[in-house]
């Protein structure tokens, strides 16, 4: 287990594999709530939190139940069961303890339950760690490390993609481009400049 | 077939261990919600409109339940809302004057231009550039973001290029006061008829040559007024609406015909 592994983890999921940008998981919040800046960077710090516990107890269902029964054919059902029971924990426990985050997070918690960057993160966690159901060495600390870095790149692209919406906003457009369509384009040469992390070897 | 059984028992159980523990976890974080939210949220009109300030129907019901809002929050509804979310709440009616929003400029289309603008039609942007491209730093930029602004479809372009406000459609919500860059249209009383449509400190001689329809400061109506309503403020008559009884002898006697009345006769 060493620094250097974790790092090109987050570096690569970060930048290189963007989950929104390279990956194009969790679009429909990436364009439905980057309108501005405050909601998105909560709708951000959200997905990173649930991303990262979607993180641990996927590796736990995949590794203790999943591995064990030969009954890894089921990951895609059992990780929404588990992604969606989480999110409802969640939304549920921070309803009681903290009134202030559950108005902070607001109607983002419900969202992201059906957010695919979440499922993704779970899934290419599954992937990557394990090696014909068996466990690396490591595995689930490098599955938390991923799950984190996966919330950091969608709170980037959605800080990055709000600012520059709150700014088309003050732009002149021709009527048939304004709102979605213009906020399609951007993404879509947001997406090419990615492009550009692609041949990093790291 | 042991596969099989040992898949749906796996996922049942799996889903049956989440269902019990949510269940139980909604029990013991369970939050006891105000009954009155859910009847404010149907006394109210639902359709969102968000000019009491908070996102949406809901929001509001919540902070008129916990008291953060006052019962009279919901300016669409209206006094009709009013009077029910109090009768839920159990507080008296409390009957606010009305207000109505107010131009106080009268420049528009004759006020000369001090440069051409291309830019985009939008007040806020054209006030970025030079504030403007009116003669008059204080005057109406003409774009209309007001009138795109108004969620009651209480305001239009008059001939003049100047937002027109329709009195009876206008709720006093605000909108269109905190959108313009000028800073040209306020709340007054609804029950008071007389404003000052300037909002211009320049001295006499500078409104003449950027406008001619504004305030000159030549205290006419200060001296007509018997109420001692009406103050020079800054080179700007200021009316003070307590003291205001609608005579009207400061709009007979103002030269520029800057202070305006909406009585019909």
């Amino acid at each position: 287990m060493d620094l250097a592994k974790f790092i090109t983890i987050i570096i690569s999921v970060v930048f290189v594999n963007n989950f929104i940008l390279s990956k194009f998981l969790g679009l429909c919040s990436f364009i439905g709530v980057s309108r501005e800046t405050r909601p998105a960077v909560s709708m951000g710090v959200a997905v990173t939190f649930v991303t990262t516990m979607a993180s641990i107890i996927t590796w736990l269902v995949y590794r203790y139940i999943l591995i064990p029964y030969n009954l890894t054919y089921l990951r895609t059902i059992s990780f929404i069961l588990v992604i969606a029971s989480f999110v409802q924990l969640i939304e549920i426990f921070v309803k009681k303890t903290s009134p202030a985050l559950f108005k902070a997070f607001g109607i983002y918690l419900p969202l992201i339950t059906v957010n695919c960057a979440v499922f993704g993160a779970a899934v290419l966690n599954s992937e990557m760690f394990f090696e014909n159901s068996l466990v690396l060495p490591g595995s689930f600390s490098m599955s938390l490390t991923q799950g984190l870095a996966v919330g950091v790149g969608y709170t980037l692209a959605m800080l990055l993609m709000s600012g520059i919406r709150e700014r088309l906003d003050l732009i002149d457009l021709p009527g048939a481009l304004k709102g979605i369509p213009i906020t399609f384009i951007i993404a879509s040469l947001m997406s090419l400049a990615f492009l550009g992390f692609a041949g990093f070897k790291i | 077939m042991t596969e099989i059984l040992l898949a749906v028992l796996a996922l049942s159980i799996l889903g049956l261990g989440f269902g019990i523990g949510l269940a139980y976890a909604n029990r013991i974080f369970f939050v006891k919600t105000d009954p009155k939210i859910e009847k404010i949220l149907s006394v109210l009109p639902g359709t969102n409109c968000g000019t009491c300030g908070f996102a949406g129907c809901p929001a509001l019901a919540e902070a008129i339940a916990e008291g953060k809002a006052a019962p009279d929050a919901c300016f669409s509804g209206g006094y009709a809302v009013h009077e029910k979310i109090t009768g839920i709440l159990g507080v008296p009616v409390k009957i606010k004057a009305r207000q109505v929003a107010t131009l106080i400029c009268a420049g528009g289309k004759r006020a000369p231009d001090k440069h051409r603008y291309y830019g985009p039609k939008n007040c806020v942007l054209a006030n970025m550039y030079q504030g403007g491209h009116k003669g008059c730093e204080f005057g109406c930029i003409g774009f209309a973001s007001c009138v795109k602004a108004c969620a009651f479809d209480a305001m239009a372009m008059d001939d003049n290029d100047l937002p027109a406000i329709d009195k009876d459609k206008c709720t006093a919500c605000g909108k269109c006061v905190a959108i313009c860059p000028k800073n040209i249209l306020e709340l007054r009383p609804a029950q008071s008829h007389i404003w000052v449509a300037c909002n211009s400190t320049d001295k006499a001689p500078a409104v003449m040559k950027l406008c001619g329809y504004g305030c000159i400061a030549c205290g006419k109506c200060v001296a007509a007024c018997k109420f001692s309503a009406i103050r020079m403020v800054n080179n700007l008559a200021k009316i003070d609406y307590n003291n205001c009884t609608n005579c009207r002898q400061c709009v007979l006697v103002c030269p520029t015909k800057c202070i305006k009345t909406d009585y019909n006769n």
